[in-house]
């Protein structure tokens, strides 16, 4: 029968069937950091059962850590304590751990493809939604509840109903100035945020097809803001490029025999998919967010549509908006170029070849928060830190930052923020802020430009 | 796991759609390492202003309204997959959220903490909002056996969905846990098919 590529990854990966029930998926990987597994280990402790296959566990320390001073003891006694426990959990539990000043360290979404522990056809899962990320090597990879934590520690597996498919084509060309995050972010405007519940996407298309690992990471990440527990794309060329050479891919005729099997990791011709949608890149222009939802967004050029509904009305009046409303010539005072999101080399890349000659709004604040270790020693190599300083910014250390406000990093209440991040909800960069989704190139313009800007306008 | 099977319990509505885990429990408060006391922060910033008083508009300040029942608009629980945001509903006093649609994790988080998701129509789900509203200690009926929410004041009821494992699972106070360590043997046994694979 002709399988989808999630079919395919899918039905590997099945133990067995509960009568009636749900499938006991096999977990190739799983990803931990600091906040969401304490209580799993508590829970195993308390049952008095073992880690079932320790060694299949890679753990990282980013939610709750500072991005300033991170050779420092952390001030915050709860944030403290939380990173100390993870380190004791996996001490005693033999984890791999890469915890802060850790030459691996960095969020979990980032290190773990650059480690190339990510790999095509795996099954990966962490207690994060946006685990939806690694889906970019055509793995099947989604965030799991703290209880679903510490059933892989037990069993290696989770407890699963297999999700439906559906398939999002963009074929065509994008325009100049038009980046992998705008093409979520007009995916999640057209579709909305609650449409793939229930459902794994598979993208398809040539946009796609020539996308960067970089560049089809930021869209699979931005699966869970349409409802999908996970998104992938097929594997190819450009995939087994990014993961030969890595610390943790295979190598030599390893490598070779794992490419011939993940040759095979494509939808089927006549395979079906639960549910289709297509779009045509020519559509798609730089986007930003007015709401409170990652699907209200417009074209940057666009004007606030109209709507009648209560949500809708009481979300327009957190940010202080107004429909029919420009967002154009909006001042702005935070910028965050960061999250598991946009935060890679790519990213930076083109943040640096944006402002470089030019200087940084004095009016705005600007976090810039690489994703790893890797992506400062990258940029460092690549002399982006030079570039940075010149035009006014400070380079901070890696972790998830202000994406959600639970380490120093926070944007005051009643600010405007654009964002590289994933998620505009009321309070989620600090209690009383008001997020703007929007692509690393946008917010480099905000920051420089002190205002909301069209640089296909100005340039 | 604690055993669910019938509840009968008045519900505080708060008709708002697309409630996210970040309102229910905001990242700030995910710094505990146990499960406990989350309850205190559920809804914080929309329950505290920022000198921690409450405000009188929001609906769990309003003292005429209780009960383990919690009515919330459409996509409930969308966004991250903080598991403490189905303990902060546990730990306030909630056994049922019920709701026309729920988010995929936070639905699996609920039922692996004791709290049952109820997906019910929209159109039920405006009446039963509407009836609480006005009418504080109305009473609702829920019989996970008999999958029936039920209206006691006009008897309107509806019908819901629930997996059959997860049902018995509530009904017994079984969890995943103890399924899939009492499957171990069979987990070897792929591992070792795969090896070979």
């Amino acid at each position: 029968m002709a399988k989808t590529l999630f079919d395919k990854v899918w039905d590997a990966h099945v133990v067995t069937t509960v009568k009636n029930g749900p499938q006991v998926l096999y977990i190739d990987k799983h990803l931990i950091h600091e906040v969401t597994s304490p209580q799993a280990f508590t829970e195993l402790k308390n049952r008095n059962l073992p880690l079932f296959r320790p060694k299949q566990i890679i753990a990282t320390a980013d939610h709750n850590t500072p991005t300033k001073n991170q050779h420092l003891p952390i001030k915050d006694v709860l944030s403290r304590n939380q990173l100390t426990q993870l380190t004791t959990n996996c001490n005693q539990n033999n984890i791999e751990l890469y915890g802060l000043g850790h030459q691996n360290n960095g969020i979990v979404h980032v290190i773990a493809p650059e480690l190339g522990i990510t790999q095509p056809g795996m099954t990966i899962v962490c207690g994060d939604s946006h685990t939806s990320t690694h889906g970019a090597f055509g793995s099947i990879a989604f965030g799991i509840g703290t209880s679903q934590v510490a059933q892989v520690f037990a069993s290696q597996c989770v407890l699963a109903e297999k999700p439906k498919t559906m398939q999002i084509l963009v074929n065509g060309k994008l325009q100049k100035g038009v980046l992998p995050k705008d093409v979520i972010l007009y995916i999640i405007a057209k579709l909305g945020t609650n449409i793939g519940t229930g459902y794994f996407v598979e993208y398809a298309g040539n946009v796609f097809e020539n996308m960067s690992m970089e560049g089809r990471m930021t869209v699979c990440n931005m699966s869970i803001e349409m409802g999908a527990r996970g998104g992938l794309i097929a594997p190819d060329k450009i995939t087994y490029d990014y993961v030969a050479g890595r610390k943790f891919a295979p190598k030599g005729k390893d490598l070779e025999e794992k490419i011939a099997c993940w040759e095979s990791l494509k939808t089927d011709e006549k395979a079906k998919f639960d549910a289709e949608y297509s779009f045509n890149a020519k559509d798609i222009s730089p986007m930003i967010t007015f709401g409170t939802n990652p699907g209200m967004g417009i074209k940057i050029s666009e004007t606030i549509p109209k709507n009648k509904d209560t949500s809708f009305k009481n979300s327009l009046k957190y940010m202080n908006f107004k429909e029919g409303q420009s967002l154009l010539n909006t001042p702005i005072n935070y910028v965050f170029i960061g999250s598991c999101t946009n935060s890679r080399i790519e990213d930076f890349r083109v943040v640096a070849n944006f402002i470089k000659g030019k200087q940084k709004a004095k009016n705005v604040t600007a976090l810039l928060v690489p994703g790893s270790q890797m992506v400062v020693k990258q940029l460092k190599e690549e002399g982006l830190d030079i570039i940075f300083e010149n035009a006014g910014f400070e380079l901070r250390q890696p972790g998830c930052s202000a994406c959600l406000a639970m380490n120093d990093d926070k944007i005051p209440s009643g600010e405007y923020c654009v964002s590289t991040s994933n998620r505009n909800f009321e309070g989620r960069q600090g209690p009383g802020s008001k997020t703007l989704l929007a692509s690393p190139l946008i917010a480099a313009s905000v920051a420089v430009a002190g205002k909301i800007v069209d640089i296909s306008k100005n340039s | 796991m604690e055993k669910f099977t019938k509840l009968i319990s008045t519900a505080t509505p708060l008709p708002i759609e697309n409630i996210d885990t970040d309102q229910i429990i905001p990242a700030r408060f995910l710094k505990a390492t146990s499960k406990n006391g989350f309850g205190e922060n559920l809804f914080r910033d929309w329950r505290f202003d920022q000198n921690n008083i409450p405000k009188e508009n929001f609906i769990l300040n309003n003292s005429n309204y209780s009960g383990k029942i919690l009515l919330a608009g459409t996509n409930f629980g969308c966004g991250s997959s903080r598991e403490h945001a189905a303990w902060a509903i546990a730990d306030y006093g909630f056994k049922v959220v019920i709701s026309s649609f729920f988010a995929d994790i936070f639905k699996g988080n609920a039922l692996n903490n004791g709290i049952l998701p109820i997906q019910i129509s929209e159109k039920f789900l405006q009446i039963l909002l509407k009836t609480t509203l006005s009418n504080p200690n109305s009473l609702i009926l829920i019989d996970l056996k008999e999958q029936i929410v039920l209206l006691k004041e006009t008897g309107q009821f509806e019908k819901f969905e629930i997996d059959s494992y997860k049902k018995h699972c509530l009904l017994n106070g079984f969890d995943d846990i103890d399924y899939l360590t009492s499957i171990k043997n069979e987990i070897e046994e792929f591992e070792k098919t795969r090896l070979v694979s």
